[in-house]
């Protein structure tokens, strides 16, 4: 595990996440952030937890739903607000959207609106550093819904094959799209799935971000030894509905309150584990959620003072 | 110079170019151990050993994903995807990944990354194995689409293609591998972009692509011995497309016959037609006429299959027509 100022800092960015969830939502009713959002509130102690097990030089593939990806993997907040609002400030200078965002100097290669479409090139990452005989690790995000998808299965199988330096990490959110899990999946734990390829799967409490962090750091070791990539299935729960298009009417009120209980929530539960262990004080918690406040305050502040791209750049970049 | 195989200067090109560059390497179906299911890999594999020409599992999809990541990552991966009517298969990893990565990331990431592909029908491959699906490639912007129809372009263009840092879909015929040709012993390389003049005339031009080049240049041979003399365009690229070729043609000849063997609705020659129109209007004397499949899946009996695409007879006649 990891020293206290990383574990605060790993708090920290915790609620960042959930903050900037709802700063970006009342952006988006005020027409600011456009388009349809994929927020991942409830689900903040997976992306982050994760990510903290890496290097910057590790490569990691998200989904249409990474904000905690972003946050976790250190990406500057302000460029990541004013890619979500189309400025030129942001990290793809507006062409992106808060689905691709990337970054190659934090290696968050990146985003991807496209169910399950980024795993074979997180595949090829980790194919790479294998060939280069490097000990770097392609750690690749995906939904419940993605391991339904024929990319699942045919870059599973080759990581496994190849023994590629590859993590797949599913955030079982219970539902793909609108539809929940026991009526798309064939089985009860996706983690059962990796037996099909002969590797490792653990499935594990994703809103406990101490057994992200465990499983996370296992599998990534298991990597960098070059002995291949592991599935870890973290069950959590998306609490706002597929993206800021939903019109809900799908997740019963009592499922979603079963899932925000303070034994539930992982930032509550976290914050409870760092008073318990003497990492913080309460007084430490609410200093970390006024900072993390004052951040998101100030990245949505420099969104919207932000130019949008001037219209030269619209034809540039098409071919390298 | 010396006439040697399509095939064998393709394989040449992958030689020099995992030679120069220790990034390159080749993976796809039937690659590594066998030599690939047209031999232009053959032997690679004791040259290069299997970390640098993989034999993949028959799954299409992540071969691609997996080569725009390596590509992403540092390499110059050469796929081969073993016939074009598989590459449906890899359509969202084209689409959705590698034509637009670099664009979005806003210029973050490079791949240089290569799809070798072969189509075309003729071969009794039947309606899954011989089909030319390049127009949906040309229609999406970030990939480039090569398709050389001589050993000479073959070659020139590989290596241009490896050394690109986009994603270049490479096509290739099933019938040219065996053809010979006339290339240099010593390197050279052809820039993608550049269309060439197969053969010059002065009453019609003929925009001819892949094999069709060959039927182009067999009724070239036939109607000069009735007169008429034809200029054979090959655009060689259709991403980027040479227009500035074209146009010199057709201000020569004010007349324009395209051939493809793909599917003529919605084929690529509609496109070249329509260029010619918006910008070429004043040179022409006759209507564009253009040459492509029967729209009609590709038939296996050799009662039917020569039937579908437009061959040098074909050619004639619309040259003629063009020339009324």
């Amino acid at each position: 595990m990891f020293d206290n100022d990383k574990m605060k800092l790993l708090y920290k960015r915790m609620v960042v996440t959930r903050q900037l969830e709802y700063g970006i939502r009342e952006q988006h009713k005020a027409g600011k952030v456009r388009g349809p959002v994929h927020m991942c509130v409830g689900q903040e102690a997976t992306g982050v937890g994760a990510c903290a097990c890496l290097n910057d030089d590790d490569w990691v593939t998200s989904t249409h739903r990474g904000h905690a990806h972003f946050v976790g993997k250190g990406l500057d907040l302000n460029k990541m607000v004013a890619e979500m609002m189309g400025k030129s400030t942001g990290y793809c200078g507006g062409k992106a959207s808060h689905m691709l965002i990337a970054s190659r100097e934090k290696g968050m290669l990146g985003g991807c609106g496209i169910v399950c479409g980024a795993l074979g090139i997180g595949v090829g990452y980790g194919l790479t550093f294998k060939m280069d005989g490097s000990d770097r690790v392609a750690l690749s995000f995906l939904g419940d819904g993605a391991s339904n998808e024929g990319m699942f299965h045919e870059a599973l199988n080759m990581a496994a094959l190849w023994k590629t330096n590859n993590v797949i990490f599913v955030e079982h959110n219970m539902y793909g799209l609108t539809v929940r899990a026991d009526r798309h999946l064939s089985v009860e734990n996706i983690s059962d799935r990796a037996a099909a390829y002969g590797i490792p799967g653990v499935s594990i409490d994703g809103n406990d971000i101490i057994a992200v962090i465990e499983a996370t750091e296992e599998a990534v070791a298991r990597a960098r030894r070059g002995e291949g990539p592991t599935l870890i299935e973290a069950k959590t729960y998306r609490v706002l509905g597929f993206s800021t298009g939903d019109k809900g009417g799908y997740q019963s009120q009592e499922e979603i309150d079963s899932w925000t209980t303070p034994e539930k929530d992982p930032i509550i539960r976290f914050a409870k584990y760092l008073q318990e262990k003497g990492i913080c004080t309460e007084a430490d918690i609410e200093e970390l959620n006024a900072e993390a406040q004052n951040d998101v305050d100030k990245a949505i502040q420099f969104g919207l003072e932000s130019p949008y791209p001037d219209s030269s750049v619209l034809m540039e970049g098409i071919f390298a | 110079m010396s006439k040697r195989f399509y095939k064998d200067v393709l394989r040449e090109a992958l030689i020099e170019e995992m030679e120069r560059d220790s990034n390159v390497f080749l993976l796809g179906e039937d690659i590594e151990v066998y030599g690939g299911a047209f031999r232009v890999t053959e032997k690679l594999n004791e040259m290069f050993g299997s970390m640098r020409v993989m034999d993949t599992p028959i799954s299409e999809q992540a071969q691609t994903g997996i080569a725009i990541g390596a590509a992403i990552a540092g390499k110059r991966p050469v796929l081969e995807m073993m016939y074009m009517d598989w590459i449906g298969l890899t359509l969202d990893q084209m689409v959705n990944q590698a034509s637009l990565l670099h664009y979005v990331y806003d210029g973050q990431v490079k791949l240089p990354f290569v799809m070798r592909t072969q189509g075309g029908a003729r071969a009794s491959a039947s309606a899954q194995h011989s089909k030319s699906l390049e127009a949906w490639f040309c229609h999406i912007p970030g990939i480039k689409v090569v398709s050389p129809s001589t050993p000479y372009d073959a070659k020139g263009l590989l290596k241009a293609a490896i050394r690109d840092d986009n994603p270049v879909l490479f096509i290739e015929h099933k019938l040219l591998y065996g053809t010979r040709g006339e290339v240099p012993e010593e390197e050279y390389i052809l820039p993608i972009g550049k269309a060439d003049i197969k053969r010059e005339g002065s009453d019609c031009t003929v925009i001819a692509t892949s094999a069709m080049v060959l039927e182009a240049l067999e009724a070239a041979e036939e109607l000069e011995k009735e007169g008429i003399s034809i200029e054979v365009v090959d655009p060689r690229t259709l991403v980027p497309f040479d227009k500035e070729t074209v146009k010199e043609s057709i201000e020569k000849t004010n007349h324009a016959v395209i051939v493809h063997e793909a599917w003529k609705t919605g084929g690529f020659g509609g496109e070249i037609a329509a260029i010619i129109a918006e910008e070429m209007f004043d040179s022409l004397d006759a209507p564009v006429i253009r040459l492509g499949a029967k729209d009609c899946p590709i038939p296996y009996s050799p009662g039917l299959e020569p039937l579908t695409v437009p061959n040098k007879d074909d050619i004639i006649a619309a040259v003629k027509k063009s020339l009324q």
